[in-house]
């Protein structure tokens, strides 16, 4: 092949009829820088992975926390709440003043009115031992909220005086094994006629579903009394005007939508307590560690791949087709980590399962932990793009 | 001293009228070029050479537009370079310039089909079929067979012939090739610069080569000797008179001793040099 050079392959090539098209290849460049270093690659992975995982589950943790708090919010149906003065959420009761249904349902626009009586109690275990309970007195019959999730048994079976549904989850802190075991709440006699599964307070105590009047004697309360009243508007009904007589009729009292005494509860056990501070500090640890161990690989490929990003310059790219390299490595590993940290997540939860910590993924979490991912992934390019901007072309020259 | 060749009348690709260049300032001011005047015609194959230190690798620079100069006026395919950022000098390169590096600077993560698609995507070069091409490409270099090879399984001559291939794709106007035959044998220094010069006929094409190899230049049409900054002669040696001694002004009595990382430094750092016994 001396000084043979025969150019008619690329006239004929150059001369080529049909539609032309400019080649991309910075995505494959990308790729293979990536997957050229193993060893870089598994370490960024790792940190990637690392983060999804740990933010998956505090976030996870998060949810699930604001879905136990709210459980009971959330279950029932309504357009206000009125409540003590000064309620702290769900779980803090106290008795209104007595009376507040009838004030209620006089109110004009109100089209129906529940009562809800909420107490600690001390239960009794079969086999000696007592533990706090939270007593939860609604009406099965017409109101919104009754126990869900049922196992065994059925609502009208609570309809027995002394009938009571509690969570399977909690039959070893109840100190009870089965349907129809006996206990006692406040000495006095309760039977299991119903059993939830998955109906998880926060506060870790477990909840004891009753009928309202049973729940009123047991905490001994006044016939008129509860501690939430809960309404619904008629269709026409001004919410703004009703909620205003509200107000002004029942003073001592707050009149609160069910969005406010959600986020109340909810702000309550997770930032007044410091709960869900933590989740979220650890979170954005998770983030932090996954920014730095990913900047950290994509600067060191960067200055490995140095000489051929300056090659790059000095044939003619210009400064965004190299940054786009850059950050096809940065998103090729986001997507490959953020899957792997997902697969890893879904087990996590999996296997927590039946436990008393409960981590919950939903749609909405996924699609933010991939937009955190990317995010990540692209912050952590930013180092490496510095890197290539100063890149000195001149340096391809007799090396 | 300074004979100037004959001007041939043909389409001229490069033009540097009264090129100088400064490095620092004050006490630490390097002049590596003091007014060069150069222009390339299309249909030839030029050699620069000249003693290191001379100022060959700074003129590269400038005339491949990955430098500006500090005083001149550099025009390429017609395009004047004066008062372009680097942006504006990295879309005449990719446009108008070819490069073929002294240690070829291919990727190694990619095939040497690869390597020249790569550049045609630099070059957002449209062509019907990229990989065809980028096929007749290393077909024109003899490397067909040699396509889908990385470049850790090519020899240093395929590998500088990938490199020509890739300088080739596009069709840049002026190639420009950094002591392309300083890492090879004598045999494939002699296939390299013998396709150097068939790529030089094409008459919408100019080849410079650096070089300061004595063994390149009965592929020459030109050489241009640089020495100090200043372009010491520029001749059309006779191909057909007998092949002479070597020119001990080229000899290498000098050696670079470091390799700053900017291209002012680094270019500067060559004139930091150390006089061999």
């Amino acid at each position: 092949m001396q000084g043979q050079i025969d150019t008619s392959a690329l006239t004929a090539a150059e001369g080529a009829k049909g539609k032309p098209k400019i080649v991309r290849m910075a995505g494959k460049l990308a790729y293979r820088n990536l997957f050229h270093d193993r060893l870089s690659l598994i370490v960024t992975l790792t940190g990637i992975v690392f983060s999804v995982v740990l933010v998956a589950v505090q976030c996870g943790l998060y949810i699930g926390s604001e879905r136990m708090i709210a459980a009971m919010l959330d279950q029932s149906k309504g357009d206000f709440w009125v409540v003590p003065l000064g309620t702290k959420s769900f779980d803090d009761p106290s008795f209104l003043i007595g009376h507040e249904k009838h004030v209620v349902l006089s109110t004009p626009g109100v089209a129906s009115a529940e009562e809800l009586v909420v107490g600690f109690a001390g239960w009794k275990k079969p086999k000696g031992g007592t533990t706090a309970v939270l007593l939860i007195g609604s009406d099965h019959k017409l109101g919104s909220l009754k126990p869900w999730n049922i196992v065994q048994g059925s609502i009208p079976d609570l309809a027995v005086p002394d009938a009571v549904a509690v969570d399977d989850t909690y039959f070893a802190d109840l100190g009870v094994e089965k349907l129809g075991d006996l206990a006692e709440i406040n000495n006095t006699r309760v039977k299991i006629k119903a059993v939830t599964h998955g109906i998880r307070s926060f506060t870790t105590l477990p909840y004891v579903f009753l009928s309202l009047p049973r729940a009123r004697m047991l905490l001994d309360a006044a016939g008129s009394q509860s501690s939430y009243a809960l309404m619904q508007l008629a269709p026409d009904a001004d919410a703004a005007a009703v909620r205003a007589e509200l107000t002004k009729r029942l003073v001592d009292r707050e009149i609160l939508t069910q969005a406010e005494f959600r986020n109340r509860s909810v702000d309550y056990w997770l930032f007044q307590t410091g709960a869900g501070s933590a989740l979220i500090a650890g979170a954005a640890l998770g983030m932090i560690v996954g920014v730095v161990i990913v900047a950290q690989t994509l600067y060191s490929s960067t200055k490995d791949h140095l000489n051929e990003f300056a090659t790059l310059r000095a044939l003619g790219a210009s400064g965004g087709y190299i940054h786009k390299v850059i950050l096809f490595q940065a998103i090729m590993s986001a997507f490959l980590g953020y899957g792997i940290g997902m697969v890893l997540s879904l087990l996590v939860i999996w296997a927590t399962k039946g436990t008393t910590l409960v981590i919950v993924m939903t749609p909405g979490l996924a699609v933010l932990l991939f937009a955190l991912t990317l995010g990540m992934c692209i912050i952590a390019a930013i180092s490496a793009i510095f890197k290539v901007t100063r890149i000195d072309p001149a340096g391809v020259f007799s090396r | 001293m300074n004979e100037r060749a004959k001007e041939p009348e043909r389409k001229v690709l490069l033009e540097a009228e009264g090129i100088t260049k400064v490095f620092g300032s004050g006490t630490f001011e390097v002049k590596p070029l003091k007014g060069i005047d150069l222009k390339l015609y299309a249909g030839e194959l030029t050699l620069l050479m000249g003693p290191s230190g001379s100022g060959k690798t700074t003129l590269l620079s400038i005339l491949g537009c990955i430098l500006s100069p500090t005083e001149g006026h550099l025009s390429v395919a017609g395009n004047s370079t004066t008062g372009l950022d680097a942006e504006g000098l990295a879309k005449i390169r990719r446009k108008h310039v070819g490069f073929v590096f002294q240690g070829y600077n291919l990727f190694p993560t990619m095939t040497a089909s690869e390597n020249v698609m790569l550049a045609l995507d630099v070059r957002a070069a449209p062509v019907v079929d990229p990989p065809g091409h980028a096929v007749a490409a290393l077909t024109a270099v003899g490397l067909a067979h040699r396509a889908n090879a990385f470049p850790s399984k090519l020899s240093g001559g395929e590998k500088q012939r990938t490199a020509l291939a890739r300088a080739l794709a596009g069709r840049p106007s002026l190639i420009l090739a950094d002591e392309p035959t300083a890492a090879l044998d004598a045999e494939n220094g002699r296939a390299v610069m013998a396709l150097l010069q068939e790529v030089a006929k094409d008459p919408n094409r100019a080849v410079l080569a650096v070089t300061h190899d004595h063994r390149t230049m009965p592929y020459a049409d030109r050489i241009v000797r640089i020495e100090d900054g200043r372009i010491f002669s520029d001749d059309r040696p006779d191909k057909n008179a007998p092949p002479q001694s070597h020119d001990h002004h080229a000899e290498t009595h000098h050696r670079v001793v470091s390799k700053p990382v900017d291209s002012e430094k680094s270019l500067r750092g060559r004139y930091r040099i150390r006089r061999h016994a």
